[in-house]
């Protein structure tokens, strides 16, 4: 029973680290399949941690937080967007561009209106936070823990952010594969001459697009720093914008396999977590670096190993002209 | 967000289908567009024919709206219309099928029609609308197209059905084709051509945009004929020549028949033994060739585009490896050596390839740049480890002169060429080692009637020369224009041989198609 209370447990933790990464890569998803480059997913969600918390300090609502959340990183979008698509500058330079900016930018603003140490105030008052909702009779149901905690930890127990996160799987696959808009996307990733030819712009959808892109990475950012944990810190990223990425990447642009990817990701941390200082047979303790390094060397591996045959869009990465 | 338009149409009087007054269009300091007027008929289909940069092109865009012009208007059944972008053309009744298919590769043939004219914000209703639309379209037109199959699997010719079905289901009365040839076998060509004519019985006006006169003189009924930007011309079909034709599109009297002696071939330089080449999968693309190529003689292979005629002659290039076979060349066998391409070139072997931007240039290159390439390793092109600019760029000007490149300027990007002009440079790279063995795929693919002129007396007078040329061409007139002797291949193997002197369309098209010479 120990085990199995284990084994709940860290699917738990899974659930809780895929959420953010599940939100930047969906992002993702929205952007390249339109054809841009989606770099920006760390430095968007950085700036809405940052905006998020900020105001969820001084206005006391978590909601007021996601708003300015999801604001901070669509004007994010919007930049990277006015750059690559109006403009049609590099889509990784402006991206990254934006992301040391962010990276800058979010500490001296802390600083310069909390002055404590680049990071905002702790978020400890009730409602400043999305806090985790728990289900009817729970209680009834952790007295039996088979099947019960299943019930308990996996459905009960998530903030508002992570069940909008699983809705949005679904969701993403019903507009992508069933609307209008979708198949519009999808074309202009694919072939942005045909869907000029057919009357429709090219600049507009992936405006739409970039759009989205930054409203996910919004709430992707505000999940961070007013939902896991309580306020904004210095680079609290730590790279999910990367391996929401190498997700999208490695589940081919497409929801569902996108979901599995980081799920994947998501229990080799909350794994790693658990192996932290437990003995294990033959090898013993595992040196704690190694195990948190366990999520990125798993990255490298799927990306060099398993998705030889991912095609991206044809053409991501290609900013729009008539003239070729 | 665009429901087909259902008025697109004004019917009644006779004001023409398109009417163009005056248009006039400067990019820079190319005038690509000079004052041109054009009226096209309904019920008509209109030949718009010239060189590459004539202004066809231009022309065309602007009426589809991705250029606007700079003076003149166009009128559409009589009404004068602005057409600021394609959104515009398609509510105008304007369809445009272009010379590169704007299809989405991975959707299939449904999903790449219904874009852009959904009905609704859910799909589904606006597919299973449009399926009902194209059954009944494919069945007044003949276009019979799978609806549910992924774009890039179906054949190019195919492709283009599901291009015209596109304009179509948009209710194009107007419908223009962008060198629509191009990509098609002559079969293919010749469907194409019948469903232009069904279009016309249903009153549609066509605009057939093309450089090749046998086609404006098998399907048109007026044809305008542009040259440096302007109309030089329109006549009634019937009442012209391709003689005529071809005369107002260069400027001047060109030679449609190349004028040559009979050949005087000498000693085999080439000989292919038993060649067989797979592809990546494994599958015999050519099976058990073998073949000589005499000094003074041109062979022509002959055969439907895709029937191993590519892979001969990568393979004779040394681009890519045989399974088994020989090929003997002064006294080497070069695939038993390994031989590479450079090696192959060492021994008087060149090679101008079918793919031209593919395989013949790099596009973003300079013309002097491409003049070299593969040959970049010769002692006058270097100093110390640097390349010899300087001899290079006047290496590059001899060639522009010798072959008649225009315009002359070795700096400027291979790709603001013409293709004429680009063959031409690649000819005069590939032949500037006096090569004694000359392979060529699609010599003048892609090039306008003038180069195309200069492109075959070249190879006669190589010819004449005591060389030996292997051309490979899916244009059967070039073939029968150049060739002394003649191999027609069908998948992968070489189904008959025959003399220059016993050749006709005819009995190369039956072997083409796969009747063996002793049944021919």
């Amino acid at each position: 029973m120990e085990t199995y209370t284990l084994i709940v447990l860290t699917l738990a933790a899974t659930i809780r680290v895929a959420t953010p990464l599940l939100l930047a890569a969906l992002a993702g998803m929205f952007s390249e399949r339109s054809g841009v480059v989606d770099l920006g997913l760390e430095g968007k969600m950085l700036g809405a941690a940052f905006a998020s918390a900020a105001v969820s300090a001084v206005t006391g609502s978590a909601w007021a937080g996601l708003g300015a959340g999801v604001a901070a990183a669509v004007v994010l979008a919007l930049l990277i967007a006015f750059a690559t698509i109006t403009h049609r500058g590099d889509q990784v330079v402006a991206a990254v561009a934006i992301n040391i900016m962010v990276a800058g930018l979010g500490p001296t603003l802390a600083l310069a209106w909390f002055n404590i140490g680049g990071q905002t105030p702790q978020l400890d008052l009730p409602g400043q936070r999305f806090l985790a909702l728990v289900w009817p009779w729970e209680h009834v149901a952790r007295e039996h823990p088979f099947p019960g905690l299943l019930y308990a930890e996996l459905l009960s127990g998530h903030n508002l952010v992570v069940y909008f996160a699983a809705a949005l799987v679904p969701f993403s696959a019903w507009v992508l594969y069933r609307t209008r808009f979708g198949l519009r996307l999808r074309a202009v990733g694919e072939n942005p001459l045909a869907v000029d030819t057919a009357g429709i712009s090219v600049a507009g959808l992936r405006y739409q697009a970039v759009v989205i892109s930054g409203m996910l990475c919004g709430v992707a950012g505000t999940y961070l720093s007013t939902a896991a944990s309580a306020g904004f810190t210095r680079d609290m990223t730590a790279g999910k914008g990367y391996l929401a990425l190498a997700a999208l990447i490695f589940g081919k642009w497409k929801p569902y396999p996108t979901l599995g990817a980081c799920l994947l990701f998501a229990f080799t941390d909350a794994l790693a977590v658990r192996l932290q200082g437990t003995p294990l047979p033959i090898v013993g303790v595992i040196p704690v670096q190694f195990i948190l390094a366990l999520p990125y060397v798993l990255t490298v591996l799927l990306l060099a190993g398993f998705v030889g045959k991912a095609v991206a869009p044809a053409a991501i990465g290609v900013p729009y002209s008539k003239e070729k | 967000m665009c429901p087909p338009a259902t008025d697109s149409t004004v019917t009644g009087g006779t004001a023409p289908a398109l009417e163009l007054r005056g248009i006039d269009k400067r990019f820079g300091t190319v005038h690509a567009n000079r004052g041109i007027s054009l009226s096209v008929a309904r019920g008509s289909v209109h030949g718009l024919i010239g060189e590459n940069g004539a202004g066809k092109s231009t022309l065309m865009n602007i009426v589809y709206g991705f250029h606007q012009p700079d003076v003149g208007e166009i009128l559409v059944g009589g009404r004068r219309v602005h057409i600021a972008a394609p959104h515009d053309a398609i509510a105008a009744g304007i369809g445009m099928v272009h010379q590169h298919f704007m299809l989405v590769e991975n959707f299939t043939v449904l999903e790449n029609v219904v874009l852009g004219v959904e009905q609704g914000a859910v799909l589904a209703r606006s597919l299973a609308h449009a399926r009902g639309e194209l059954e009944k379209l494919a069945r007044d037109y003949g276009l019979d197209v799978p609806l549910d199959t992924v774009v890039s699997e179906l054949p190019v010719g195919v492709q283009q059905r599901v291009e015209i079905l596109k304009a179509l289901y948009r209710r194009a009365e107007i419908l223009i084709l962008d060198e629509p040839t191009a990509v098609l076998t002559p079969q293919e060509a010749d469907a194409l051509f019948k469903m232009l004519g069904r279009l016309r019985a249903e009153g549609k006006a066509v605009i057939l945009v093309t450089h090749k006169l046998r086609e404006i003189m098998a399907v048109t009924d007026r044809v305008t004929v542009m040259r440096q930007g302007a109309v030089v011309g329109e006549v009634a079909t019937r009442d012209t020549s391709p003689r005529e034709l071809a005369e107002k599109m260069v400027g001047r009297a060109v030679l449609l028949r190349v004028e040559k002696a009979p050949a005087k071939p000498g000693e085999p330089l080439l000989a292919v033994r038993d060649l067989e080449v797979r592809d990546r999968l494994g599958v015999a693309r050519v099976k058990g060739v073998s073949f000589d190529l005499r000094a003074g003689e041109i062979v022509g292979v002959a055969g439907v585009s895709g029937n191993g005629q590519s892979e001969l002659l990568e393979a004779l290039a040394g681009i890519r490896a045989p399974a088994r076979g020989a090929i003997t060349l002064g006294g080497h066998d070069l695939v038993a050596q390994n031989f590479g391409p450079r090696e192959r070139r060492r021994l008087g072997l060149a090679h101008v390839p079918e793919d031209r931007l593919r395989m013949g240039v790099v596009t973003k290159f300079s013309a002097e740049d491409n003049a070299i390439l593969g040959y970049q390793d010769r002692a006058d092109y270097q100093r110390g480890p640097l390349l010899n600019r300087a001899s290079i760029r006047a290496d590059c000007e001899k060639k522009m002169t010798a072959h008649d490149v225009r315009p002359a300027l070795p700096l400027l990007r291979i790709s603001a060429f013409s293709g004429g002009n680009q063959q031409k440079l690649v000819l005069a790279r590939e032949i500037d080692c006096d090569p004694q063995v000359l392979l060529i795929g699609q010599p003048t693919r892609g090039v306008d009637i003038g180069a195309i002129e200069f492109i075959h007396k070249k190879l006669v007078a190589l010819r004449d020369a005591g060389k030996a040329l292997l051309i490979v061409s899916v244009e059967l007139e070039e073939i029968l224009g150049l060739a002394d002797r003649i191999l027609v291949m069908n998948n992968g193997e070489i189904v008959g041989e025959l003399a220059r002197a016993d050749a006709n369309e005819e009995k190369i098209g039956l072997m083409m198609a796969g009747v063996k010479e002793a049944h021919a």
